[in-house]
């Protein structure tokens, strides 16, 4: 196990921590998509990527783009750990004159890549993000995070298709598989899960190098970014079987925390258990 | 001179030279295109300069998101399509990735309005202008023959943020020479008079010019502005001319709707209440034609700029 998994096990806790206390404080924001992507954002953040939060402009920093915007408290959260902000200014999320919008918004907090909100269009950007390193020859790299309901987004298989004609083995996409959405599939399976919908076989026809991962494993997680760096002229997706809402019991694969405000009392059960939680 | 003795250029190839020029001498420049650049010519920076030529395929959300993305990294991307698919199929990704962070795109729209080579009302766009200029942040321009294309193409090219330049497709009567300056919010009078004033936009201006003669040997005296920048927009001086004439004829090829007479409606009706016409194509959807009988049936043709004027004359107080 690499030494720093302590510390992305501290910082995921935390960040988890700070993202619930927000939503409950803002009464508004996503908490299901934003805990099964924290684990996943704290390692590119902690490990993985090359950024500075005193430089937020350097121009040889790793891009990152939350594809799925509506996660954004999740990545925050993240960027606040990180110190791209304090933590006190989390709580102005969602409120009037916030750098902290509803969905990030890359004129007003540095660390913001990408504008994002409207789905699939994330992943197209960071395509451009890697084009514009390769035609510039310029090393840095490119991630970015997309949900699988944003996958039913055309848009993203338009990017999938440039992405490897244009071999952007710089770029690296992360799925969030989460495998729930806000109301989903009634008919389905059961909490109304997507029908199969084939993501490595469609990544692989897609000409993309596939690595499949458990997005809670900071080993499996830190793996798949060290064997995407090794193959060339590829682009890589790591799809991350995550759970919605992971870490609070009551939350997980439950698609109605989807969006839902958690009560003063399932905070306090919430963090309680975030506090007496050894391994996620 | 008269403007059907001017001689005649086409946009396109004037469109086509400068952006290879450009693609050649600014290393911040890429061009991207949604697989038509036969049609638009941008074929000339594929064939001569293919490492500035990034096609995006028939797929025009990502194209647009990938500029944003391209842009972001310090280049100068120019996305070309129809402006069909620029204004409509890649709206969203205009706004939120390109709009909204003022991100420096350059938004090409070639074949907008009626006249876009018979092929019809899914190919022609009447709404560009109208859906650009609500975008904040957007810079919305239109030439109105190869010479202004040329000048506002490297006028786009050094200013920071996203516009669009709507062009179209065939040949115009050349209004300009080279010692012409292009600045985004200045209006050109073409010709004063003292009866009315005719305000027009693109290629629309040529025929405004050509129903100024017609009205001259009718004995009405027109003044007519060529406005190459629909936002930001020349307020000052359609007050002016408004206020001195005391009536306005509107002309462009774009829907009556939101487009060029909207954006001189709402100016005048706050500051310098004044009778105007509309010429554009009315609420309804066109089909593929030859020019000339498309600028008949969809009421654009020099004969109604005439008539507008006429009718507008009579209005004045």
């Amino acid at each position: 196990m690499p030494s720093n998994n302590a510390v992305l096990k501290e910082k995921s806790k935390d960040a988890r921590k700070s993202l619930l206390k927000v939503v409950h404080h803002a009464g508004a924001g996503h908490i299901g998509g934003p805990l099964s992507a924290i684990d996943v954002l704290t390692t590119l953040y902690f490990d993985e990527m090359n950024v500075e939060p005193s430089e937020p402009q350097k121009t040889d920093r790793d891009r990152f783009v939350l594809s799925k915007g509506h996660s954004a408290i999740g990545l925050y959260a993240v960027l606040a750990e990180k110190g791209y902000l304090d933590r006190e200014e989390l709580y102005t999320f969602d409120s009037l004159n916030s750098r902290l919008q509803g969905h990030p918004d890359m004129k007003i907090l540095p660390g913001i890549e990408m504008s994002t909100g409207s789905l699939g269009q994330g992943i197209s950007a960071a395509v451009g993000m890697a084009l514009g390193a390769k035609v510039q020859n310029q090393s840095f790299r490119t991630y970015c995070m997309i949900g699988d309901g944003e996958s039913q987004e055309g848009q993203v298989w338009e990017a999938a298709f440039i992405a490897a004609k244009y071999e952007l083995d710089n770029l690296v996409v992360i799925l969030d598989y989460n495998k729930l959405q806000q109301y989903g599939w009634p008919g389905t399976t059961t909490e109304r899960a997507v029908p199969n919908d084939l993501m490595e076989e469609k990544w692989e026809a897609f000409g993309w190098n596939v690595i499949r991962i458990d997005g809670h494993s900071f080993d499996e997680i830190l793996e798949g970014f060290k064997q995407a760096k090794l193959v060339k002229q590829k682009p890589t997706i790591l799809i991350a079987d995550t759970i919605k809402g992971k870490g609070i019991s009551f939350m997980e694969n439950n698609y109605l925390w989807h969006s839902r405000i958690p009560t003063d009392e399932e905070l306090s059960l919430a963090l309680k258990e975030l506090d007496e939680s050894g391994d996620l | 001179m008269q403007v059907s003795q001017l001689k005649t250029a086409s946009m396109r190839d004037s469109f086509s030279e400068t952006l290879y020029q450009l693609a050649v001498n600014d290393p911040r420049v890429f061009v991207l295109d949604g697989d038509l650049a036969t049609s638009t010519k941008i074929e000339k920076v594929a064939k001569e300069h293919p490492q500035k030529f990034l096609q995006m395929g028939i797929a025009e959300q990502n194209m647009l998101s990938v500029a944003a993305g391209l842009a972001t990294t310090g280049l100068q991307p120019w996305a070309v399509t129809f402006a069909a698919f620029m204004s409509k199929r890649a709206l969203d990704q205009i706004q939120v990735q390109i709009a909204q962070p003022k991100l420096n795109v350059k938004m090409i729209g070639a074949y907008s309005g009626l006249l876009t080579g018979v092929t019809g009302k899914t190919h022609q766009a009447l709404e560009d202008i109208a859906i650009f200029r609500s975008l904040a942040n957007m810079t919305v321009l239109a030439p109105a023959d190869s010479v202004e294309t040329t000048k506002m193409m490297e006028w786009a090219n050094q200013y920071d943020g996203p516009v669009y330049i709507r062009l179209a497709r065939d040949n115009y009567p050349i209004l300009f020479d080279d010692s012409y300056v292009f600045q985004p919010n200045k209006g050109v009078v073409l010709k004063e008079g003292t009866d009315l004033t005719i305000i027009a936009t693109g290629t629309a201006t040529s025929r405004a010019l050509e129903a100024a003669e017609i009205l001259n040997q009718n004995n009405i005296s027109s003044t007519v502005v060529h406005l190459p920048s629909i936002k930001p927009i020349d307020q000052e001086l359609i007050i002016e001319m408004a206020t001195k004439t005391k009536a306005v004829v509107t002309v462009e090829e774009h829907s009556i709707y939101g487009g060029l007479g909207s954006a001189i409606a709402e100016i005048l009706a706050a500051n310098a209440p004044t009778p105007i016409e509309f010429v554009g194509v009315k609420d309804r959807n066109s089909e593929s034609a030859s020019n000339e009988a498309l600028l008949e049936k969809y009421e654009i043709s020099t004969k109604f700029i005439v008539e507008a004027a006429q009718r507008v004359n009579l209005r004045k107080k």
